[in-house]
């Protein structure tokens, strides 16, 4: 299939590029098409690195108040969740760290005290299993002992990651769509004022397809300039973004990146609206052309 | 006989009003030349519509080339048309474009080269005595001027039946003998020729000229020598 036209045949329309309101129609759309899919490529990177990094973990936390029977059963724990098939680790957190972090709460005698901490252990389990798997043996090694599962912890946040990602990628069907149907009233457009032209190269034996051929060439160039306008304007505002959100420092926040496949993606979608259009305009023309003889 | 046009009672209506052509039948033999008279209103243009294929029937059969062209799927017709050379009553030339790319349009719509085309182009448009005006713009061109692109428009591809729908309507008697001159040349070479006219001159023009009569929308053939026509007279 010849999707450009050979420059004999192009000389049969005349050249109106950017003409009209169509490719700057695209570049507001494709404008917001970027921005909606790269705040849901960033929103699925975090959710992944949320969920790789926190969702295959868990705190036991041993809260007694005698400390020997606290010792004992942590360390009672500990070898139990060694030999456990779901534990990949599981590491004792020193009162080092946990005096640092409770240090800002309580302030640095809090230690040295009699104040009642819970022993703490750090449990990172084998993939596929979560933490529940843990209760039985935990009960019978260490009763005071108190499951504090991340995964369960962090759903609702994962859930609004999701739910976030996937109203993106609704918002970039929704604005193709409506982009698909800007370029059919062009088209119709088109024809509508080609169309004594049209009709002299069809009587001279100009196939359905190489008159489609100019009219999806014209709209392929104009899609294609509006869409590189919009994405400019678009990365601008990503990377001004990312900037501002990179002072901020935060730890969540930080994790709002983009990948290298991301920005390819981004960088993408201009031409895949030309090509939208390019076969919405074909497919206008066509179709029009079969109702005549 | 196998003509190169041949019709068999063949009828035309637009919408639902009355017959515009009926029982039409003709035969053409190839490298024939035919004049079709008639009054106006008569159905003259309806007639070479169908012969250009821009309408089919309402009824009857047409062949073209051997080829019944009624039931022809869509997809074949613009190979049938390539091969059809045509001067619109209204000369229908594309406004935007120069008189030079108007003439090359059959030419590039057959896929041409550049190379290859411009030579001939440039020798049409010298025959119809418009080389100097090989840039202009339709707008800009008289309406005899018009006329004259638009009759090299269809005689550039040397197409093997050219339809001419009041060829010479808009220029001077001697302009129109020589567009028949250009035509009885391009019948000399075999092209089939159809044109219809009002103009007593040019009837009288071309000698092996064979006459065809529409009068409201009937073909007179008294002798029934357009049903079954003689073989093309030695020239
Ligand atoms: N597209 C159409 N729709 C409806 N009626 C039409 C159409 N084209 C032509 N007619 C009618 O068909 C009849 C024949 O028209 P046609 O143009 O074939 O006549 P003609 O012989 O070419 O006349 P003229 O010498 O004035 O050009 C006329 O009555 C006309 O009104
Ligand atoms: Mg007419």
């Amino acid at each position: 299939m010849k999707l450009f036209v050979p420059f004999a045949e192009s000389r049969l329309m005349p050249d109106t590029r950017l003409a009209g309101p169509m490719p700057w129609v695209i570049a507001i759309m494709m404008f917001l098409m970027v921005l909606a899919a790269a705040s849901g490529l960033a929103l699925a990177q975090a959710a992944r690195a949320m969920g790789g990094d926190l969702a295959h973990r868990a705190t036991i936390q041993v809260v007694e108040a005698n400390a020997d029977i606290r010792e004992a059963q942590a360390r009672a724990a500990l070898a139990m969740l060694a030999r456990h098939p779901a534990v990949a680790d599981a590491k004792r957190v020193t009162d080092a760290e946990i005096a640092a972090l409770l240090e800002p709460w309580l302030g640095g005698e809090a230690m040295g005290g009699d104040l009642p901490v819970p022993a703490l252990i750090d449990v990172t389990l084998r993939p596929g299993n979560d933490a529940d798997r843990l209760a039985p043996a935990l009960a019978k090694a260490a009763p005071a002992a108190r499951i504090d599962d991340h995964a369960q912890a962090l759903a609702p946040l994962t859930g609004l990651l999701a739910a976030l990602k996937w109203l993106a990628a609704a918002l970039v069907v929704l604005m193709a769509a409506a982009t698909t149907a800007v370029v059919v009233l062009t088209a119709r457009g088109a024809l509508t004022s080609h169309r004594a032209t049209i009709d002299v190269m069809h009587l001279l034996g100009a196939t359905d397809l190489q008159i489609a051929r100019l009219f999806q060439r014209r709209i392929a160039i104009d899609a294609f300039a509006g869409g590189l306008l919009g994405l400019a304007g678009a990365i601008a505002v990503v990377v001004l973004l990312g900037v501002r959100l990179a002072a901020l420092g935060s730890e969540l926040v930080g994790s709002l990146t983009l990948a290298w496949w991301g920005w390819a993606l981004l960088a993408a979608l201009p031409v895949a609206g030309m090509l939208l259009a390019m076969f919405a305009a074909r497919w206008t023309v066509i179709a029009a052309l079969r109702r005549i003889l | 006989m196998g003509g190169i046009v041949q019709f068999d009672n063949v009828g035309l209506r637009y919408g639902t009003g009355a017959e515009t052509l009926s029982d039409i039948s003709f035969t053409l033999a190839p490298g024939t030349f035919h004049i079709l008279t008639g009054p106006s209103g008569a159905g003259k243009t309806s007639l070479l519509k169908l012969l250009y294929l821009a309408q089919r029937p309402s009824r009857g059969l047409i062949r073209l080339f051997g080829e019944d062209i009624v039931t022809m799927p869509r997809a074949r017709l613009p190979g049938f048309r390539r091969r059809i050379g045509v001067v619109f009553q209204d000369f229908r030339l594309v406004p935007y474009l120069s008189a030079y790319d108007n003439v090359a349009l059959p030419l590039r719509v057959a896929g041409v080269s550049e190379k290859e085309l411009d030579g001939p182009v440039r020798e049409m448009l010298a025959w119809v005595g418009l080389a100097n005006r090989a840039t202009a713009r339709p707008a800009t061109l008289s309406g005899g001027e018009q006329q004259r692109v638009a009759i090299a428009r269809a005689v550039i591809g040397r197409p093997e039946l050219l339809v001419a729908d009041e060829p010479t309507g808009n220029v001077d008697p001697e302009m129109a003998g020589r567009l028949i001159h250009l035509f009885d040349a391009l019948n000399k070479l075999g092209t089939t020729i159809v044109v219809a006219t009002h103009d007593i001159h040019l009837i009288g023009r071309v000698a092996h000229a064979q006459m065809m009569r529409l009068d409201r929308g009937r073909i007179a053939d008294p002798t029934g020598a357009l049903r079954h026509p003689p073989s093309r007279p030695a020239a």
